[in-house]
């Protein structure tokens, strides 16, 4: 389609007049919501210099914060790929009993605080809680370690990926994968050479978002973490440790090393539009 | 043969080395505004230890606000020690059988090593001219205070209000209710843990002034330079005496009861009492007051003994679901 097209009523300038004004107000918005307080975030952690800068961050509980917050979104995010792929197949290619009840599960966390979400785990393996007599027989401890801060992102970024997949596959359906599977490819086959390639830009998004939550996840890992420095304060926990301790300077500068780790992220994901902009164009939906 | 003997040599040196230098690692879970005075005890204690014994102690730090630490401990989290704002907290661990219930009686002075007492925080030149308690009801008067609920600071500085009017010439149970409630109708907001209090106070600059503890106060005055804020001492107020405990059936399992009760004990000495008066707290020993160069200004006190009996009695009628705040907090 082409603008040139569409018939115009309205006299030319008040027409320049309404766009300029509409990107105005889209980027004023952007500016004054987004990039001043992210350009806030480095003009504060900056503040005193930058050997401050690099002093706070290369405090042990800066490293080991970050070093846990990277290792809780490396465990999280692979198996919400599982999950997400496994739960997005099912909801579009099966007919069963409880389909919509999964559908709506899949959107809990969504819905659920996070504080509600750390309370649960709490409530299950704390050491009052269901299981907590039997884990503590068996020497086996979850709330307050790691582990409780995997599972609590696990839940919280539980939807990102298979809710990406879900609209895509119902639009795409299964005639490819029939096809493969009469023309003799088995499974895993035919998953890795139909299925994946036609999903992959939207498993893509699902876990960069996965990501990128994972890592700033703050109210459920809160709950669980109990706030051991350098054992399970992960970086958004770490920030607001700094924050109440006084130490503006440090505050800021892991809340900048988050915002990169986010920024990275976007990157990445741009660079892989980039790329890849011609397969993409190919495939965008309303193509065929 | 040789190269053998040297070998086995080797190792046998290695593991006696290990032997001696053992690494203990020791948790302490302690309430909000302590952040800064167990990072330098921990640092003596550890260089103490290290000189006595040869093992090098790691003293791990967990701080939230002191009534969800008891929580945490409860469902888990696994305190050698706890150092919390009163002893309802440590109570509350005890009832669950993870200390004995007369953990009070372990240490000195009812196991508070330093007290503390509340006092106010106003702007510079107090331009609402806050002197004393019936100053924070004056129309027009915002005051900052944490949720009782959840801040341990918050209890302590709901009882001195109470105490104060419960103290007046002719005060009863019915007028020390009616101040209470008329000063928390000037409050415009509870947050979670004292420090957060004072961040809300000194940081983003809400409220005519901050009910807060002494060492609260003189640590944002060092923060933020004198001049920023003034420290207004009341007529009367409470002594506020924060516990500390080993958490018995936690130490014993890490292996840790001795080092626990050698950390604790530690902070009786003349060294950690001056570490704590630097750090705005008031030492027992009166001769670490001195040397620390803190002034600690004079302030007549009540104890929790003198009015409300202990800090079950007190939990019970104040702070226990449905109970007095519930009744008469904001919104009342």
């Amino acid at each position: 389609m082409n603008a040139t097209t569409i018939p115009l009523r309205q006299p030319r300038r008040s027409r320049r007049v309404l766009h300029l004004a509409l990107i105005l107000c889209a980027v004023g918005f952007m500016g004054l919501f987004l990039i001043l307080p992210l350009a806030t975030v480095f003009v504060e952690a900056l503040r005193k210099g930058l050997p401050m800068y690099l002093d706070a961050i290369a405090q042990p509980g800066s490293l080991s914060a970050m070093r846990l917050t990277l290792w809780v979104a490396a465990v999280a995010v692979p198996l919400n790929i599982v999950f997400g792929i496994a739960a997005a197949w099912s909801m579009t290619h099966f007919r069963f009993p409880g389909k919509a009840l999964l559908g709506a599960l899949i959107d809990l966390p969504f819905s659920v605080s996070p504080v509600i979400a750390g309370l649960i785990y709490v409530l299950l393996f704390g050491a009052q809680g269901w299981f907590g007599p039997w884990l503590e027989a068996h020497g086996i401890r979850i709330i307050f370690t790691a582990t409780a801060l995997v599972l609590a992102t696990m839940f919280i970024t539980l939807p990102f990926i298979a809710r990406e997949l879900i609209p895509l596959m119902q639009a795409q359906g299964s005639d490819e994968e029939e096809a493969a599977r009469v023309l003799g490819a088995g499974g895993w086959q035919m998953f890795f050479r139909v299925t994946l390639p036609k999903i992959r830009w939207a498993l893509l998004y699902g876990v960069l978002l996965c990501n990128a939550r994972a890592m700033g996840e703050f109210g459920a890992v809160s709950v669980v973490s109990g706030m051991i420095r350098g054992l399970t304060t992960t970086m958004p926990l770490e920030v607001e440790m700094r924050y109440n301790e006084y130490d503006h300077v440090g505050a800021f500068a892991v809340a900048s090393l988050l915002a990169m780790l986010g920024l990275v992220t976007l990157g990445a994901k741009t660079f892989l539009e980039w790329r890849h902009r011609g397969e993409l164009a190919a495939h965008a939906p309303g193509s065929h | 043969m040789k190269v053998k003997t040297l070998l086995l040599m080797v190792c046998l040196a290695a593991a006696a080395n290990v032997v001696h230098a053992a690494n203990l690692t020791l948790l302490n879970v302690s309430y909000d505004p302590t952040r800064e005075l167990y990072a330098d005890i921990n640092r003596a204690f550890a260089a103490q230890w290290k000189a006595q014994h040869g093992d090098n102690v790691t003293v791990q730090m967990s701080h939230a606000g002191s009534g969800k630490q008891a929580r945490a401990v409860v469902d888990g989290l696994p305190a050698d020690v706890v150092t919390l704002a009163l002893a309802y907290d440590i109570d509350a661990i005890a009832d669950r059988g993870l200390l004995s219930k007369d953990w009070q009686q372990e240490l000195p002075d009812h196991s508070s090593p330093y007290t503390s007492t509340i006092v106010f925080l106003v702007r510079k030149g107090n331009p609402r001219n806050i002197k004393d308690w019936p100053d924070l009801i004056k129309p027009g008067v915002q005051v900052i205070t944490p949720n009782p609920k959840t801040s341990g600071g918050a209890r302590w500085n709901f009882l001195a209000a109470w105490g104060y009017a419960l103290q007046l010439p002719g005060g009863n149970e019915a007028k020390a209710r009616e101040f209470v409630k008329a000063l928390y109708r000037h409050v415009p907001v509870l947050d979670a843990g004292a420090r957060a209090a004072t961040n809300t106070f000194v940081q983003r600059g809400m409220g005519d002034v901050l009910i807060a503890w002494e060492s609260e106060a003189l640590l944002a005055q060092q923060e933020f330079g004198k001049g920023a804020f003034e420290m207004v001492v009341p007529s009367v107020s409470i002594l506020a005496e924060p516990p500390v405990a080993v958490v018995d059936a936690n130490a014993a399992r890490h292996g840790n009861a001795a080092v626990a009760k050698a950390y604790l004990e530690f902070l009786y000495t003349p060294q950690a009492q001056a570490i704590g008066a630097k750090h705005f707290y008031r030492p027992r020993l009166a001769a670490a007051a001195q040397t620390s160069g803190v002034h600690f200004p004079a302030v007549k006190t009540f104890t929790i003994r003198q009015w409300f009996g202990d800090w079950r009695q007190a939990h019970a009628k104040f702070f226990a679901d449905g109970a007095v705040f519930d009744q008469i907090g904001p919104g009342h």
